[in-house]
């Protein structure tokens, strides 16, 4: 009997838990290939990364023709933010976050740009002009050279002057 | 009437009792107004009854006579959906925003989004990948939750040497609190089955920044809902129609509108959100990431930057508090800069991650004084001053200000935005 019992009050317990997830399940199967179309995420080392190429040097006709009109001449800044030229470094007043002080991942740059920009038509650069304006910007804060080519294998490769800055918060 | 013995402040500056208006029905010094002309006999009508009303409204709006209380709106000068819209806070009572009031960050613009062409993904590290149509996810187990939702980069002008002069919602007015109204996330992530090394999820928006960001599992699974009603109605589409992720208590840039993929993975994806943007750069030259938490807060809304105390005598100064670590225990109020604190009223409900409502009845004598509020939420944290803040995170940080706000009452009853 206490036996039962037990068994009862256990079977109580559990059982509004799991009448609680229960749902009509109705998501469908995505197919890889449906995955692989939206799915456009670009990790630090590399993952998600695009074929094509680019240098800053045609990279830099790229940002004149998109990206100057706001961002600066040189990327210094305008009406959008300052990408690069910094005068100040992190710890002076004030400081200046460009890319080459500030973002820790190039990675980064490369994902960024070819979700959001430019403001006015996103998404409209194709992989080789992304990669040559990445490389441009990159070469503007003094991180790769000029002729450097960047690719899907180069640009995971490039170590941000910032790469170490960032404390993870989030456990405190 | 009120006994006298009750009149007596119970911290300096004026502060009384806040359950004097509870208990006496505090009545504030009245002018005698003059009757209107009638003839013997006449009842006396207000115009408003002379005439049959309006007939009725698909959609209700507000009072012709409150054109004014609005969002400001600030678009950046090359591409207007690029930026904020504030909460007028200083017009505002009680706990809930209304939707069109509620606070607006865009990265790039507001979508317009078909629900019948809108489709959530969630893949990675799943089982099965899965897609949910939004006429399927209104099928679902909902729940409710009453919380805040607050921009990381809310407040961030007193980051500045001299305090900004301008009405409250124009520079804490990037939160808002209402009442959210969706499916567990949770329900979803059993659905796809998460495999062990699933550690993070990286959400995506289907607006023209394809906005993403990352938060913790943990998260996911504890209190985050993938919500399609706002205050009742579908979420306006300034707020992410036709479905948003919340998670409540974090910083506003990862409850993501517009919510189109979910991708699960073992680490963050190091978005521009979570990087470049959202992180704190601290005197030491290294920056603070994944700060999501937003921590107690507490202000003043009446009386604030804007309005005019017109004569000495009793006044109710009111104001929200707010916490991301749960709920509010306790908010003080100062009428002396801070020398000596009374506690306020909390109106009830006091919910987790929620606006709280204080108020507290108040005295003035027509002295220059200076208010303050600070919070205390239920972890024990105290909102601090913003001296010991700016100690902290010295002012480069533009993120997660939360320190202690200060209204100067001049003699003419004027109010100025101080630093004390």
């Amino acid at each position: 009997m206490f036996m039962r019992n037990s068994l009862l009050i256990l079977a109580l317990l559990i059982s509004p838990v799991l009448y609680a997830e229960e749902t009509p399940e109705l998501g469908k199967p995505a197919s890889k290939a449906l995955v692989e179309q939206w799915n456009n995420d670009i990790f630090p080392d590399g993952e998600g990364l695009p074929s094509g190429k680019g240098t800053a040097t045609y990279g830099k006709k790229v940002y004149q023709q998109y990206c100057l009109s706001c961002h600066g001449v040189k990327g210094t800044g305008d009406s959008a933010d300052e990408l690069a030229g910094a005068k100040h470094g992190l710890t002076d007043n004030p400081p200046d976050k460009t890319i080459g002080t500030y973002w820790p991942y190039a990675t980064t740059l490369f994902d960024f740009t070819r979700r959001s920009m430019p403001l006015n038509n996103p998404g409209s650069l194709n992989n080789s002009q992304l990669y040559a304006v990445t490389a441009y910007l990159l070469y503007l804060n003094d991180i790769i050279g000029e002729k450097e080519i960047m690719d899907a294998q180069t640009l995971a490769k490039v170590k941000m002057p910032n790469r170490d800055g960032f404390v993870n918060y989030q456990s405190k | 009437m009120t006994a006298k013995h009750d009149l007596k402040p119970i911290a300096g500056g004026g502060l009384l009792d806040r359950r004097l208006f509870l208990k006496k029905g505090l009545t504030f010094s009245a002018v005698v107004l003059s009757a209107d002309v009638l003839a013997q006999g006449e009842h006396y009508r207000p115009d408003s009854s002379k005439i049959a009303g309006k007939p009725f409204s698909n959609y209700g709006l507000p009072s012709q006579y409150e054109r004014e209380t609005i969002r400001w709106t600030m678009g950046n000068s090359m591409a207007d959906g690029n930026g904020v819209s504030w909460t007028p806070l200083q017009d505002l009572e009680g706990t809930i925003t209304p939707n069109g009031l509620h606070f607006e960050r865009h990265h790039n613009g507001v979508p317009e989004i078909d629900p019948q062409q809108h489709q959530l993904l969630i893949h990675g590290l799943v089982d099965k990948s899965l897609l949910f149509e939004v006429e399927d996810l209104l099928r679902y187990p909902m729940t409710s939750l009453l919380c805040f939702i607050e921009c990381g980069g809310n407040s961030n002008a007193a980051w500045r040497s001299k305090p900004i002069q301008t009405k409250l919602g124009y520079f804490h007015g990037m939160a808002s609190c209402s009442e959210w109204t969706g499916v567990p996330l949770r329900l979803l992530l059993d659905e796809a089955k998460l495999k062990g090394r699933a550690k993070w999820l990286v959400a995506e928006g289907a607006d023209a920044s394809l906005m993403n960001v990352s938060l913790p599992l943990e998260k996911a699974l504890d209190d985050c809902i993938i919500a399609l009603y706002q205050n009742g109605e579908r979420i306006r589409p300034e707020n992410g129609y036709p479905l948003r992720l919340i998670a409540p208590g974090w910083e506003g840039v990862v409850n993501v509108k517009w919510l189109r993929r979910l991708h699960i993975t073992n680490r963050p994806v190091m978005a521009r959100n979570e990087t470049s943007k959202y992180t704190e750069l601290m005197p030491s030259g290294k920056a603070r990431q994944f700060t999501f938490v937003m921590e107690a807060k507490s202000l003043i809304t009446h009386p604030s930057f804007g309005h005019k105390l017109d004569k000495q005598g009793f006044y109710q100064i009111s104001g929200l508090a707010w916490s991301g670590h749960g709920k509010i225990k306790k908010v003080e109020v100062s009428a002396d800069g801070g020398k000596t604190w009374a506690t306020a009223d909390l109106q009830e409900p006091v919910l987790s991650k929620c606006f709280t409502r204080f108020r507290i009845p108040w005295q003035w004598t027509g002295e220059k004084v200076i208010l303050k509020s600070r919070a205390i939420d239920e972890t024990g944290y105290v909102q601090p001053e913003r001296e010991e803040l700016v100690k902290q995170r010295g002012t480069h940080g533009y993120f997660h200000y939360n320190a202690i706000v200060s209204w100067e009452i001049d003699r003419d009853g004027s109010i100025t935005h101080v630093y004390a």
